[in-house]
């Protein structure tokens, strides 16, 4: 079982914002936070640009090498490490894909928005398991960080 | 010897370090050395056909090896090798 993922309710809200500005393209980012020992929280995002290729933004999303770099470096700067990754699907569930698992890479949090018609209906947070054949959902916490 | 830099989601599988000094003479070699030193490595660094996994980028110096000479690149005592992720993901269908 894996660590609860805590929010602030206006992180996750500019995440949903992101993903309604993307619709109807998948939008992705990264979310910037700490690992506690009880629970990851996150406390701000690095929204990112959608670098696949226009025909199929609708339904891919990726993140480069080179964006990581700049996310890590942005990240040391404001004290927080990278903790997972979020992007939206247009009009389909918050559920991970089997796409999104054969891409997944251990330890992220994946935060999942479904973004139904344009409007954000519902983010879930999923691990992958050690043995990569599965995600384990997290407990999503509202609540505005407690450390920094 | 080599620095190679570990990324933050893959250093639960390497004792939680985050750079080792590898005496390896190319960038193939370096992997796996990095992967008999850590084996739960193994399987987010390589498929089970032993191919790199989509998600793994290799930079020596900054530079992508995928620009030099793949994991037949040489690497010497004073490189740095990086393992940087891409992330990619969404809905089901075609890619």
């Amino acid at each position: 079982m894996s660590k609860p993922l805590k929010i602030g309710p206006e992180v996750l809200k500019r995440i949903h914002e992101h993903g309604e500005q993307s619709y109807p393209e998948e939008g992705a980012g990264l979310l910037l936070g700490h690992e506690g020992n009880d629970l990851r929280e996150v406390v701000a995002i690095l929204p990112l640009t959608n670098a696949r290729e226009d025909t199929a933004r609708h339904n891919r999303y990726l993140i480069t090498p080179q964006d990581m770099i700049a996310g890590e470096n942005e990240a040391i700067r404001l004290g927080l490490d990278i903790v997972g990754v979020f992007h939206s699907h247009p009009d389909h569930p918050n559920r991970p894909s089997e796409f999104d698992r054969e891409w997944a890479l251990p330890w992220y949090s994946y935060l999942i928005t479904s973004v139904s018609a344009g409007k954000a209906a519902g983010s879930r947070s999923w691990r992958l398991k050690d043995d990569r054949q599965e995600f384990s959902e997290e407990t999503l916490l509202l609540g505005e960080a407690e450390s920094n | 010897m080599t620095v190679l830099r570990i990324p933050t989601p893959l250093r639960p599988y390497a004792e939680g370090v985050s750079e080792i000094e590898i005496g390896a003479e190319n960038v193939g070699l370096a992997l796996e050395e990095l992967t008999s030193r850590y084996p739960a490595l193994r399987k987010h660094l390589f498929t089970d056909d032993g191919e790199l996994r989509s998600y793994v980028n290799l930079f020596l110096n900054d530079e992508d090896i995928r620009h030099l000479q793949g994991t037949d690149t040489p690497v010497s005592p004073d490189d740095r090798l990086m393992i940087i992720p891409s992330i990619a993901g969404g809905w089901e269908g075609q890619s």
